[in-house]
């Protein structure tokens, strides 16, 4: 707590050379690791494995092919996928804290939801599809269900057991001070089951992609995994390796946002755990 | 001041009737016509397939086949996350070195994979073993590395200042405060791998319980389709019960874990 | 400087609480009646288990009595009432660990209506009042533990109520902090004149700070004596500690929880040497 000090010469230097030396490290094993794969594909006279380099070579003209960047098959491919999983992810989000919120906050409907949502919770959501392709066909709409329907659980029950584990003496006091709802909503509720609520958000992440991918593969005719089986059913290896590569970069790049987004919404809860251990 | 009602319903009560309710909707629904009959059969006819099926041979190996693909998986993952959990989390500058790697490659979908193994292996179980494998060991993987970096630091100093083996240190520090975290990464995985499972045997058509319910789709069998659906929540039902319970016998003795736990 | 608000009295008339759960009914309190005078300081005390946090929870509405009622300022509370303002034992739980202090203090405020401008000014006394005006910034947990149960205090000052409840705020701080933190109360209760019920179970700390303690009797609890203190308005940690007249009210206090603990239930069966 106490105000940081002029920083000594030394110690700006040692600070840049630590944040240097961390991001030689975080370099050092994935390049290491494309050069092995490099040499070690090489030679490749395989058709299903192809070298890394004609992977590479194929990527502008495959993904960037056209007049402007607009219209390639990248922008389009990609943005298709990612904006079925985002619309798909953000409605599982809304259901899932407004009924999570609800079935938390009321003990009895919690014990009647609970066996049932329990059971959904552990049907594995890909065994979903061939349902949903009953009722929906295979139109946009269907992509997006599969992507609520599978990211949906984690998110309900995560939120159920965050807003059921708020501490007893914050309600009281916030019941004491005669907190209205709509302000213990928010000021109590939600933030009190935010650590929750990103663990399930972080699942239903990785769930969402799976739907995704499941979904364009069974059904569509654009997005990553469209392309992938396009690639594969025409046997371009050299393409469906580096739509592959694609779809990663596309889950990790996600991964990689929730992850910055959850760091700054749990700041006050790292601290908060920190000083319970520390203090303890 | 109204006193609350001494007469409380007791919660498992609830369930009964939330369960009951539920059953009953997927009765009445399609019966009174709400949803599509054809295509979402009342339960009475759900429960019928699903006994009709519980007696025909083909459905136990497609069952035995979806539990071997699950749990060979699963240990192939449970071993190797272990194992890499506990080299990276040991040797120093491991995890500073593969942080990165881990990070980007922990996101990628599995499902990413489904062409690629297709190609090298067909629709063998081995394809979707690589998927399963390739989920499910992240979970264990992770939780290794939080539970080898809770070890009390006095507890580690101790066994490095009596100059103790790496094998020992192991066996006598790191695995026993590791076990929990451990527990619970056996327990995401062992989701994560039946997920993984039947996504495989969905798109890959690897024989289980996924390829049935895709042939039961083809041959217009619905009745079929949702009573291997209750089938497979039943099994999800299960893994997850089984490895909570499993979970709990490791860390009863530490009961904070359990808030701490992320996937 | 925080504005004057005046007390309320608080009158608690016949109030019994019986525990029902799983079967068994449990009588946590028989039968309390006693009257708090407006902008008094009044200490309970007792034996542990003698329902202190039950009763102290009845009178801030948080737990509905079995029979009886209690009225403040001539309103009978039904739920919290309005003007109340707690300070629980366990500071560390009673702050919203994701708003910083300022925050903190200034929630109750918002929903009281207070304009901006004005809650900017409540707070910035009301941290001043407990010597936390730089921490305002800062998360509670950042804070020490005494440090923390001062914010609480703020929170509660700030929202300038007629009637404070304070539950055991220093049972989880250190002794040195503890007895800063008691003349914290009583500073802040002279200037704002609120009427003060002071849950604790000790003894010194009791007969320290109250214009008149409250002995309670084991579960299922009743009134053993209402005991003046008459050591005047200024208290000092060394001179009234040391002043005869502290010692017996303090040993007459404590021979009664003494008797308590083993049963006593009237305080003409007490044998007091003091």
């Amino acid at each position: 707590m106490s105000a940081p000090s002029t920083p000594a010469p030394a110690r700006v230097l040692a600070a840049t050379g630590g944040g240097l030396w961390r991001i030689v490290l975080a370099l050092l094993l994935p390049a290491v690791l494309v050069t092995v794969w490099w040499f070690a594909s090489a030679d490749s006279t395989d058709p299903q494995v192809p070298p890394l380099a004609t992977v590479l070579d194929k990527f502008p003209t495959v993904w960037f092919a056209g007049d402007d960047l607009g219209s390639s098959l990248f922008v389009e491919t990609v943005g298709q996928s990612v904006s079925r999983v985002l619309i798909g992810y953000a409605i599982a989000m809304v259901i899932g804290i407004v009924l999570g919120v609800l079935i938390g906050t009321f003990r009895p409907l919690r014990d009647f939801c609970e066996p049932v949502l329990e059971f959904f919770r552990a049907i594995p959501p890909p065994i979903l599809t061939p349902i949903l392709m009953l009722f929906m066909g295979i139109d946009h709409a269907l992509k997006i269900s599969l992507i609520v329907v599978g990211a949906l659980w984690p998110i309900l029950l995560n939120t159920i057991e965050g807003v059921r584990g708020i501490d007893p003496v914050l309600k009281d006091t916030a019941r004491a001070y005669g907190l209205g709802p709509v302000r213990r909503l928010f000021s109590l509720t939600l933030p009190g089951a935010s650590p929750q609520i990103y663990t399930g958000g972080r699942q239903a992440l990785s769930i969402a992609l799976i739907m995704m991918v499941i979904g364009e593969m069974f059904a569509a005719f654009d997005g990553i995994g469209s392309a992938i089986a396009q690639f594969q059913a025409t046997f371009s290896t050299a393409s469906m390796w580096s739509a592959v590569l694609i779809l990663g970069c596309i889950g990790s790049v996600l991964a990689l946002i929730f992850g910055a987004v959850e760091r700054v919404g749990l700041t006050w809860y790292r601290g908060y755990l920190r000083s319970q251990r520390g203090g303890a | 001041m109204t006193s609350r009602s001494t007469t409380r319903v007791p919660g498992w009560a609830l369930g009964l009737a939330g369960v009951a309710v539920f059953l009953l909707l997927l009765q009445i629904l399609p019966t009174a016509g709400v949803i599509d009959r054809r295509f979402f059969p009342p339960a009475s006819e759900m429960f019928g397939a699903l006994s009709s099926w519980l007696v025909a041979p083909q459905f136990w190996t497609a069952l035995g086949q979806t539990l071997t693909t699950w749990i060979t998986g699963l240990a192939i993952a449970f071993v190797a996350g272990s194992v890499l959990g506990i080299l990276i989390g040991e040797i120093p500058g491991m995890r500073a070195l593969t942080a990165s790697t881990i990070e980007f490659l922990r996101p990628v979908p599995s499902v990413a994979l489904v062409p690629l193994v297709v190609m090298l292996y067909g629709p063998t179980m081995q394809s979707t073993l690589i998927l399963v494998v390739y989920a499910s060991i992240w979970q264990v993987l992770l939780q290794v590395l939080a539970g080898v970096g809770s070890v009390d630091p006095v507890a580690d100093d101790t066994a490095r200042s009596y100059r103790f083996s790496l094998w020992t240190r192991v066996r006598t520090v790191t695995l026993p405060s590791a076990l929990p975290y451990v527990m619970t990464g056996l327990r995401l995985a062992a989701s994560v791998a039946l997920i993984l499972t039947l996504t495989g045997e969905l798109l890959i058509g690897t024989p289980g319980l996924g390829s049935l319910l895709i042939d039961a789709r083809a041959s217009g069998q619905y009745p079929l389709i949702y009573a291997l659906v209750l089938v497979a929540g039943a099994l999800g039902l299960a893994v997850n019960l089984i490895f909570r319970q499993i979970e709990r016998r490791t860390m009863f003795w530490h009961p904070s874990i359990r808030g701490e736990v992320a996937a | 400087m925080v504005q004057k608000s005046h007390g309320a009295d608080l009158s608690v008339r016949s109030v019994r609480k019986v525990y029902t759960g799983r079967g068994q009914a449990v009588e946590a309190i028989q039968d309390l009646s006693f009257d708090v005078n407006a902008g008094e300081l009044v200490c309970v005390v007792g034996p542990s288990g003698a329902g202190k946090t039950t009763l102290l929870r009845i009178l801030a509405g948080l737990l509905p009595a079995t029979s009886g009622e209690v009225t403040l300022g001539g309103t009978v509370v039904k739920g919290p009432p309005p003007g109340m303002a707690v300070v629980l034992q366990e500071y560390g739980r009673s702050l919203f660990p994701w708003m910083t202090v300022e925050k903190n203090v200034e929630l109750p405020l918002k929903e009281k209506g207070v304009a901006k401008a004005e809650r900017k000014r409540l707070v910035q006394e009301a941290l001043e009042a407990v010597s936390l005006a730089d921490a305002g910034k800062s998360y509670p947990w950042q804070l020490s533990g005494g440090m923390q149960q001062r914010v609480a205090i703020a929170r509660a000052v700030a929202y300038e109520p007629q009637v404070l409840l304070m539950d055991e705020p220093f049972a989880a701080v250190d002794a040195q902090t503890r007895l800063e933190l008691e003349d914290l109360v009583r500073a802040l209760w002279r200037r704002l004149g609120v009427t003060v019920i002071f849950v604790t179970h000790d003894i010194d700390e009791a007969v320290y700070l109250g214009e008149r303690v409250f002995v309670l009797s084991n579960r299922p609890t009743i009134l053993l004596e209402e005991v003046k203190i008459d050591l005047g308005a200024e208290r000092d940690q060394i001179e009234t500690r040391t002043h005869p007249a502290f010692g017996r009210l303090r040993n007459h206090v404590y021979e009664l929880v003494q008797q308590a603990k083993k049963g006593l239930r009237s305080i003409e069966d007490a044998r007091l040497t003091h």
